[in-house]
């Protein structure tokens, strides 16, 4: 039952908080006890830009059950203006049109339903800034 | 003077047409597109309800108002497709737009009213000085059965509005409400699909509502049609507005900028209030506007507002109502909006 693990990273996953570090001011996303640059133990909350580019990708045909009725469906890593890196689906697209140096929004969306009668899951998914338009019924 | 301090909609990118609703069924798309009005609806994704139109909306209301979330004492939203039966949708809307925990929280239902009726109480909390700001969202996910009328029309898509007391946009210079118990659509616990009473949800429920609630609202504030430079009405689909706004005597003029529904459908809570966005996206200083929501059961609220000068540049800071019914779009065979619309049966 993953719940309270998912209730616990609520201000990440919906508001994405990330931590920026008192000593060398690296930000970073889950936010950590310690920095992972300088191991300071003292950080302030920041919010991350809500936009980034695609790093990396990969198109996912064969998905978890959580998944089923979104595959074929595509994984990047998104970094943020705040070289924050974070792993996060594409929506609103054709999966095979997304590639490296993407322009993206990270827009608030429904990630996972835990079964018919659980929780709903909420977090943010990456948006192209110019969607690609199938038009298949054009 | 209690007022608008900031505001923003949100339009899913997928479409389906009604040509290739129609198909499906074996009926005449042409007679749909005359008879309705009706080219084009929004379809939510998989990952997107009411909760995600909300957040979404909430964020360019914000972002218009300037104003740090914590400052907002209120939240209400109103959607007749809340996605938890029990638990609110205001919760995890509050939480994503950095709301609270200090905030009375709330959600609505009204058929297609409850977007209006989350506006009237959010404006009234600070109107009688309780909450600093507060922010009435009216969003929805509408159902409609398979091969009903309604699947041509139901759509996705809500706006938000944020009231307040200072650096208002839009003046709220009147509101009126009428109500009374009038059975022409309904959804009754644990049914999927609304059911509604065809012809009846015509004269005796949106006409008489809207057209009470608009001439109550012109006799209390003693404008007349011709005062208003825009007019917007609930919009079940392109007919009926333009009907109520003609009996009332507003022009086509007056009604066009508001009239979204012909490529967006009806977004239920979502839908006057999505086609007040619209407005405001081109209003000038000083332009006066009707809105006059409608929901089956059935009521109409109704406000009078006008433009201030800090509008214009305002509306910079989100995302305009053309700008998503006319940007990037992806159009859905039916078969995919079937599964978008979770419609196709799993053997999980």
């Amino acid at each position: 039952m993953p719940s309270p693990r998912y209730w616990r990273e609520i201000p990440g996953r919906y508001r994405l908080e990330a931590g920026r570090c008192h000593g060398c001011g690296k930000v970073v996303y889950p936010t950590r006890r310690i920095c992972p640059a300088c191991r300071g133990a003292e950080f302030e909350p920041v919010l991350l830009s809500r936009r980034g580019r695609v790093v990396t990708s990969t198109v996912l045909r064969v998905s978890p059950d959580d998944f089923v009725m979104e595959s074929p469906y595509a994984m990047a890593i998104v970094e943020t203006p705040e070289r924050v890196r974070l792993m996060v689906q594409v929506t609103d697209c054709e999966p095979s049109t997304v590639q490296p140096g993407m322009e993206v929004t990270l827009e608030f969306r429904l990630i996972r339903k835990e079964g018919q009668s659980g929780i709903l899951c909420y977090g943010h998914k990456a948006v192209p800034v110019v969607a690609a338009d199938t038009a298949r019924s054009r | 003077m209690s007022g608008i301090v900031g505001y923003g909609a949100y339009i899913p990118r997928n479409r389906i047409t009604s040509e290739e609703i129609a198909r499906q069924w074996g009926k005449d798309p042409r007679s749909i597109q005359r008879g309705l009005l009706l080219e084009e609806k929004s379809v939510p994704g998989i990952d997107e309800d009411t909760i995600t139109i909300s957040v979404a909306a909430g964020r360019d209301a914000l972002a218009r108002a300037d104003v740090d979330p914590q400052r907002v004492g209120a939240l209400y939203i109103g959607s007749e497709s809340h996605p938890y039966a029990v638990k609110p949708s205001g919760t995890v809307v509050a939480e994503a737009l950095g709301i609270g925990p200090e905030v009375h929280v709330a959600d609505f239902e009204f058929a297609c009213k409850a977007g209006t009726e989350a506006m009237f109480v959010a404006l009234s909390l600070v109107d009688s000085g309780r909450v600093e700001y507060a922010m009435g969202i009216g969003a929805d996910t509408s159902q409609g059965a398979p091969n009903d009328a309604l699947e041509f029309s139901a759509s996705g898509g809500g706006a938000a509005y944020l009231f307040g007391r200072d650096r208002v946009l839009v003046d709220v210079l009147e509101t009126y409400s009428f109500t009374t118990d009038t059975p022409d659509f309904w959804r009754r616990e644990g049914q999927f699909y609304p059911r509604h009473g065809g012809r009846f949800t015509g004269e005796p429920a949106y006409f008489k509502h809207v057209e009470a609630a608009a001439r109550g609202i012109l006799a209390r504030s003693g404008l007349k049609p011709e005062d208003f430079r825009f007019a917007v009405f609930h919009m079940p689909n392109g007919k009926f507005p333009l009907a109520a706004g003609k009996a009332l005597g507003f022009t086509n003029e007056q009604m066009k900028t508001g009239r979204v529904v012909t490529t967006m459908g009806n977004t239920y809570s979502g839908s006057s209030p999505t086609g007040l966005a619209a407005i405001l996206d081109v209003a000038e200083p000083g332009d006066r506007i009707l809105i006059t929501s409608f929901g089956s059961g059935a009521g109409s609220d109704a406000f009078v507002l006008q433009a201030t000068d800090l509008l214009p540049s305002r509306r910079e800071l989100g995302a305009t109502v053309r700008s998503m019914l006319d940007g990037p779009r992806r159009y859905l065979t039916y078969g995919e909006y079937a599964k978008y619309r979770e419609k196709i049966i799993l053997n999980h």
